[in-house]
């Protein structure tokens, strides 16, 4: 890795060239909620004063821009008895601007499971591909855990990172793409005063967690507790709405769908972003449903962040960063239900 | 000022550019590409299924088609969807794609009023298969309840047509009534195969009925069975392939030498669309055949 040191000003112009010619996506202030908290979201951006690099997290995540909640999987035109498929995969560039560690992570889970593994998505490897990342660092968001997961720092899946070092940005260059980006505007070296200081900010950044989750012993811990009365206390309060599976970074499940157009000319099959939540997940042909039970359905969501990834992936799915807690209509906090199976333990 | 992007084109990859052949799973391909194929010819079995006879309609892509005995493709019904259906066939008919469906659903629903002639469109084939090479030189149990006779039918095939690589064959089959019975022009067939023994047996007998009447489990007290000498499929509900494995295991068949064909939702048969997920164990990917131990692992299974 290069690292380098860029003035906020040339910063600006950085974005500002990125804007002439590509595509950003950055967060973006959208509101403010009752308690008088600033909220964000990831979205289309025309100029830099649009962009809010201070914001602590977004209501959705990154993810929202590689797997989209709707997406056309193929076209069909229908002719008669016969018809003629199109599959088309997005190809221009753009820019995700200001993501942070936790969803750059989110990306990388989702990277062993969509371009790596058994039969590599090219819906998701054309998005991923065309996507110039450049992360930043930022000060722990309100219930977050990334620290407990590995997740508040990252050291690749981007092109460019920035830690806020006041006056100017320390960058870390990751891609061959990242460092020619960077040669349109002026840097400047890094001294070992800036080293000094960048690795302060980094403690300072780490040592601000409040929340704390021990994850290490989940694996087992799930298959042991698994008739555990802690699913039927947490489930009695899930509404099956699903919202914790659209925030998510790293949810993927999906459902398929087929349209046709009012004329019967032409129809669509539609990849849509499911849950696991969700009742009729599970339910087969014949109308039967493996999964009927709410606390079972949200068991489940658990048993694949923290058990079933881990034994694919040897990591959880989870990177700690409590959208799901924060968006639950029923105030369901993942860091506490993972204390609760934990006190069952004892 | 310009800076030019990198502009990633995925069609530039060789791979992507090769024929799309799902026997290769870790190849980039155009996941979502169906092999456009026609009904050649329906048969009707019951009030509720019918056997289809598919044939992929290009020629190359008709060749590259190979299944092994267990494992399923994705029909797709364009503008109705798209379900997993498990391969009734030989893997030796070559370009034939027989598939055993019951009028379930939407799709399903469509697929028994369409005639012969229509056009669908398949993925696949996924999943995992039964383990016919290592069954060689041992007792075969094939083992049916239901609708389970339509993925065990592979697997029938397969021990027929390879016959002496196998010892003795007991194929038992249950159904509620004798009505719901698949495939009875096969009996008689499989019943005159030197070595092949045929034991069937129905819930509810209907005046007609002169055979065996009663659960599957009965059936076992006709056969003699070695139990480290024995394999055995078993395809069903899950609550009939339970007693069956349960009882073979009392006798002492090893778990890992029975196998199951679970039944799953299923959105994509490639472990993405997590529909058939238990666990960490795709249905679609790790299954839909598992050993019987493995599937006492999971917790839902059964």
């Amino acid at each position: 890795m290069l690292f380098k040191l860029l003035d906020k000003d040339e910063f600006k112009n950085l974005v500002n060239i990125l804007l002439q010619s590509n595509e950003v996506i950055a967060p973006k202030q959208v509101g403010v909620n009752v308690t008088g908290k600033t909220l964000h979201q990831y979205l289309p951006v025309t100029s830099f004063d649009e962009i809010d690099l201070t914001y602590e997290t977004t209501q959705y995540s990154a993810k929202t821009y590689f797997l989209p909640y709707k997406e056309n999987l193929s076209t069909y035109r229908f002719d008669e008895k016969d018809w003629k498929q199109e599959i088309r995969y997005r190809q221009e560039p753009r820019v995700m601007l200001g993501l942070h560690a936790c969803d750059i992570h989110a990306l990388l889970k989702l990277d062993k499971v969509l371009a790596r593994d058994n039969f590599p998505s090219p819906y998701y490897i054309a998005r991923r591909k065309n996507a110039f990342i450049i992360g930043i660092d930022h000060e722990p968001c309100e219930g977050g855990f990334c620290r407990s997961l590995g997740t508040d720092t990252v050291n690749n899946g981007f092109d460019l990172f920035l830690t806020d070092l006041g006056e100017r940005y320390f960058v870390s260059i990751n891609t061959d793409l990242g460092y020619r980006v960077l040669l349109q505007v002026k840097t400047k070296d890094v001294t070992e005063e800036d080293t000094r200081k960048y690795l302060l900010t980094r403690k300072s950044i780490s040592d601000a967690f409040q929340t704390h989750v021990n994850v290490q012993n989940l694996p087992n811990l799930l298959d042991l507790e698994f008739e555990s009365k802690v699913w039927n206390k947490w489930g009695q309060k899930c509404l099956s709405c699903g919202s914790c599976s659209m925030v998510c970074p790293t949810c993927y499940c999906y459902g398929v769908t087929e349209r046709v157009s009012m004329d019967f000319k032409s129809g669509a099959k539609v990849k849509q972003l499911y849950s696991c939540n969700l009742v009729d997940f599970a339910t087969v042909a014949g109308g039967h449903n493996f999964r009927p039970n709410r606390e079972t359905r949200l068991k489940y969501r658990y048993y694949h962040q923290h058990r079933g990834f881990v034994e694919s992936y040897d990591e959880p799915k989870c990177v700690g960063c409590n959208r799901c807690g924060r968006v639950c209509l029923a105030e369901i906090n993942p860091p506490d239900i993972i204390r609760d199976i934990q006190m069952e333990e004892r | 000022m310009k800076i030019p992007l990198y502009h990633y084109d995925i069609m530039k990859e060789r791979e992507i550019q090769q024929p799309v052949d799902f026997n290769r799973h870790r190849r980039l391909k155009h996941t979502d590409k169906t092999f456009k194929a026609e009904i050649s010819s329906i048969t009707t079995l019951t009030d509720m299924e019918k056997l289809f006879h598919l044939r992929i309609l290009d020629e190359a892509e008709r060749e590259r088609f190979t299944f092994l005995p267990g494992q399923f493709v994705m029909l797709e019904v364009p503008g109705y969807g798209e379900v997993p259906i498990s391969i009734s066939g030989s893997p030796s008919n070559k370009g034939l794609i027989e598939l055993c469906i019951r009028k379930a659903g939407t799709v399903t629903g469509v697929l028994h009023k369409a005639k012969r002639g229509a056009l669908v469109g398949i993925r696949g084939p996924f999943g995992t298969h039964f383990p016919l090479e290592k069954m060689k030189g041992y007792d075969i149990l094939l083992i049916a309840g239901g609708l389970g006779l339509a993925p065990l039918r592979a697997p029938i095939f397969a021990v027929t047509e390879n016959r002496p690589d196998y010892r003795k064959v007991d194929i038992m089959y249950g159904t509620k009534d004798p009505s719901q019975l698949l495939f009875d022009y096969q009996y008689e067939q499989w019943r005159r195969i030197d070595g092949v023994n045929l034991h069937i047996i129905v819930e509810k007998a209907d005046d007609k009925w002169t055979g065996d009447v009663g659960l599957i489990t009965k059936l076992f007290d006709k056969i003699e069975i070695v139990p480290h000498e024995t394999y055995a499929i078993v395809c069903g509900p899950p609550v009939m392939f339970k007693f069956v494995c349960a009882y073979l295991s009392k006798i002492g068949v090893p778990m890992d030498r029975m196998f199951v064909s679970l039944e799953r939702r299923m959105h994509c048969g490639m472990g993405k669309c997590c529909r058939c997920n238990i666990g960490s164990t795709y249905t679609c990917i790790d299954g839909p055949v598992f050993d019987y131990w493995t599937v006492m692992n999971l917790k839902e299974a059964i």
